[in-house]
């Protein structure tokens, strides 16, 4: 297929799932300062949520002070943020248009459909009705977005790059979203609160059920680590965004792309033969950087290979 | 009112035509709200499908719905017949003038069109002097806009040869009619139009250049913004080939390629929508970043094929219009049979005084305009409007061309008052290569406000969809 139609494809993917993990993680966010805290402890979660995205100087030139709703406003609906939820639906819809003859009629109406709803939502509105059930909406549209194109898609490279972005985005995120998240709970104040926290954390990833039945068991930070790591079966680890990477680009491969399937390769069988408390030995936090690094290189590799050839 | 402008469903008398009585029996019985209803349905599915144009001109990215009428527009059999006699004759002759003043110029040196309104042509192109296009095809798709005036008889009022746009609305109406009204098609017998995108693609695989036995066909677009957009992605997707902006493909060793995930790609048919003007910048505006650098010499050497042909623009331009019927005569041996409209041309000094003196009851177009953009329709326009047009005329009389105002048909129309009748024409497009051939029907554009004898979308214009009955 055209390289520029496949480069389309992979970032409508990834702009959909980006919005959807940062609508998980700001809700995880917004969660978590719901259960008392002082007031410094919760705008240092906020600030967090700037700094992953290395958006403070942006933030700074608009927003005098980091609190809840400044950095909801910036993260929500700021079409000056390029990272905000406004802004990544928009780009998903500019991809999809530029190849809308390549997308079937139902998923061209499902990406449409989001941009235009959310473009009759102010951030006011939103507030308004609760910034959980924009998150929840959010979540939801990006589920009939996969859903449409899962089933109506042929199974040819169109799908393929679209899982792809997808897969790779989301394993991105999941990190991040982890990494984040479990900084700030290690070094919280132990106690009560500490179950409703790590609650948060999972259930932001759809994960607290899961939990559940694979543990049976109390909420510990390494079976959390575990869960969102290692576990092949649950599909927002890790693990199963690097598997469903391999897979596709041993799909889509060409004479030029060895390198980058062995670059996955590599990644994958980390995550395949690693042990948790090994992970955890050697530092979560570097675990997890190196696992975004490895990531940003095989999105280098798939663009050069793939969508952007010399 | 009726009575100065042929009305297609009733005649003079006020009778109904034999070929609308099935449609007019149901209309009848059709209750006003439902007919309502169904118009506001049509308008909703054309929006949620996206079916937009943008508008230029308009803040920037403005992409509008063209008003879909309920109420189609019928053509006998017969007529049809004579007007698809006529259609071919005349782009028969179109293609024939093209290959003729790329080569020997037989009908300049005969002394039947003045050599310097070809040659001085900004539409020229002496670029392809000597070019060998596959079949002597240039117009590939040729987009000729047909109107019907007082008495009931046909004229031509544009040749487009360039880039005519217009089809997939054509096809999107029929669907949209079959969705809405099922029963008037088991009522009438309508020609089908919805295999436009096959005979085209089959039209082009035809003119693939010599050698090739299993050609790849690609579209190329200017891109997401561009007014027809829509169509391109329509007609890609129809066709099941690769819509590509120029920056998907590149030449090497005069042979184009487009840029996959699987490595380059052989191209060898461009039906392009892309203005000569842009497609090499090498060559032509070298500013342009939507072609294709080199293009134009893989194009001479014979290694790619491009519909429409480089230089095609020459045969529609307004100041060659007027010798259409002198190439038929030239090339085919034949009569015309269909209507050229009178024109004056304002370059010679004796058409330009009687212009300026009739401006009031006259259309002045400009040469190479288009779109309904740039034109003076005399009697619609104020005293001012006038005044102003007549001085852009008297400082560059050269650019211009007049006609009588014809009293284009009218046809009735679903709008806000009712039912009423409203102006319109049609385009039909044919398609040459190999063969010649069309599909029964064309565009109906209509004009939705009263009086209004501008069907261009881009000034309030609608469409219709158009059925020839078989019988």
């Amino acid at each position: 297929m055209l390289s520029r139609t496949a480069d389309h494809l992979y970032w409508m993917a990834r702009y959909t799932e980006r919005a959807e993990n940062l609508a998980r993680l700001l809700d995880v966010s917004y969660q978590m300062s719901m259960v008392p805290q002082s007031v410094a402890a919760q705008n240092e979660n906020w600030r967090a949520i700037l700094a992953l995205n290395s958006l403070e100087a942006t933030f700074a030139e608009v927003y005098d002070e980091v609190n809840v709703e400044n950095v909801l406003r910036f993260m929500v609906s700021d079409p000056a943020n390029p990272s905000s939820i406004y802004s990544c639906l928009r780009a998903a819809r500019e991809n999809a248009h530029a190849v809308r003859g390549t997308l079937t009629a139902e998923m061209w109406e499902s990406v449409n459909a989001t941009w235009i709803d959310l473009r009759q939502q102010n951030f006011e509105h939103i507030l308004a009705r609760g910034v959980s059930e924009f998150f929840d909406w959010v979540k939801l549209r990006s589920a009939v977005t996969r859903g449409v194109t899962f089933g109506t898609m042929l199974k040819d490279d169109s799908l393929h790059f679209i899982r792809l972005g997808g897969l790779l985005e989301r394993g991105d995120n999941s990190a991040r979203i982890l990494d984040m998240q479990y900084h700030i709970l290690r070094n919280g104040d132990e106690g009560a609160s500490d179950f409703y926290r790590w609650g948060a954390l999972l259930r932001s990833l759809s994960a607290f059920q899961v939990y559940r039945k694979v543990y049976r068991d109390a909420i510990t930070p390494a079976r959390v680590a575990e869960l969102l790591i290692l576990r092949m079966d649950f599909p927002r680890s890790l693990h199963a965004c690097a598997d469903g990477v391999i897979r596709m680009l041993q799909l889509i491969a060409n004479g030029a792309s060895a390198e980058t399937e062995r670059q996955a390769g590599v990644l994958h069988a980390r995550l395949h033969f690693a042990r948790i408390d090994d992970v955890l030995a050697g530092g979560l936090h570097e675990y997890l950087t190196d696992f975004m690094d490895r990531i940003f290189e095989l999105g280098d590799g798939i663009s050069r290979d793939f969508l952007i050839p010399a | 009112m009726s009575a100065d402008f042929y009305n297609e469903m009733y005649d003079a008398g006020g009778t109904l035509r034999p070929h609308y009585r099935a449609f007019a029996e149901w209309l009848a019985a059709m209750p006003p709200e439902r007919l309502a209803r169904k118009q506001v349905e049509a308008d909703t599915a054309f929006h949620r499908v996206g079916i937009t144009f943008a508008v230029y001109g308009e803040e920037s990215g403005t992409e509008r719905l063209i008003p879909f009428d309920i109420i189609p527009r019928i053509i006998p059999a017969a007529e049809w017949a004579a007007l698809q006699a006529g259609l071919w004759q005349r782009v028969k002759a179109l293609n024939a003038f093209l290959n003729d003043i790329y080569h020997d110029q037989e009908i300049l040196r005969a002394g039947r069109i003045p050599s310097e309104q070809v040659l001085n042509n900004a539409q020229f192109r002496p670029e392809m002097m000597g070019v060998d296009v596959p079949s002597g095809i240039y117009a590939h798709i040729a987009g000729v806009d047909i109107v019907r005036a007082g008495a009931g008889e046909s004229y031509v009022l544009e040749d487009n040869l360039r880039v005519p746009s217009g089809v997939s609305y054509m096809i999107e109406d029929r669907k949209m009619m079959m969705r809405l009204f099922p029963e008037l098609f088991s009522r009438h017998l309508i020609a089908p139009v919805q295999h436009y995108p096959d005979m085209l693609l089959e039209n082009l695989r035809t003119v693939a250049p010599k050698g090739v036995t299993n050609p790849t066909v690609v579209l190329l677009t200017p891109g997401a913004y561009n007014s027809a957009y829509f169509e391109h992605t329509f007609l890609a997707q129809q066709m099941g080939i690769e819509l590509v902006e120029g920056r998907d493909l590149f030449v090497k060793d005069e042979t184009v390629f487009m840029r996959t995930t699987q490595g380059p790609q052989r191209v060898d048919v461009i039906y392009r929508r892309l203005d000569d003007d842009f497609l090499d910048p090498q060559v032509f505006n070298k500013e342009s970043m939507l072609g294709v650098p080199g293009l134009l010499s893989a194009y001479r050497a014979g290694q790619v094929t491009l519909a429409n042909a480089i230089g095609a623009g020459v045969a529609d331009d307004k100041s060659i219009y007027p010798y259409v019927p002198e190439m038929i005569r030239f090339y085919l041996g034949e009569e015309p049979t269909l209507n050229n409209v009178p024109t004056w041309m304002l370059r010679k000094p004796d058409d330009l005084k009687y212009v300026l003196a009739h401006l009031p009851e006259l259309v002045v177009k400009e040469v190479h305009g288009a779109g309904g953009y740039g034109m003076l329709v005399g009697p619609a326009s104020t005293t001012a409007e006038i005044e102003d047009f007549r001085a852009r005329i008297v400082a560059a009389p050269e650019k211009y061309i007049a006609q009588p105002t014809l009293a284009l048909s009218n046809c009735p129309t679903f709008v806000e008052s009712g039912i009423a009748p409203r102006h319109l024409d049609l385009r039909p497009f044919v398609l040459s290569g190999k063969r010649i051939g069309m599909v029964p029907g064309g565009l109906t554009r209509v004009a939705l406000r009263e009086g209004s004898l501008v069907v261009n979308s881009s000034q309030g214009g609608g469409t219709k969809d158009t059925w020839v009955l078989e019988n």
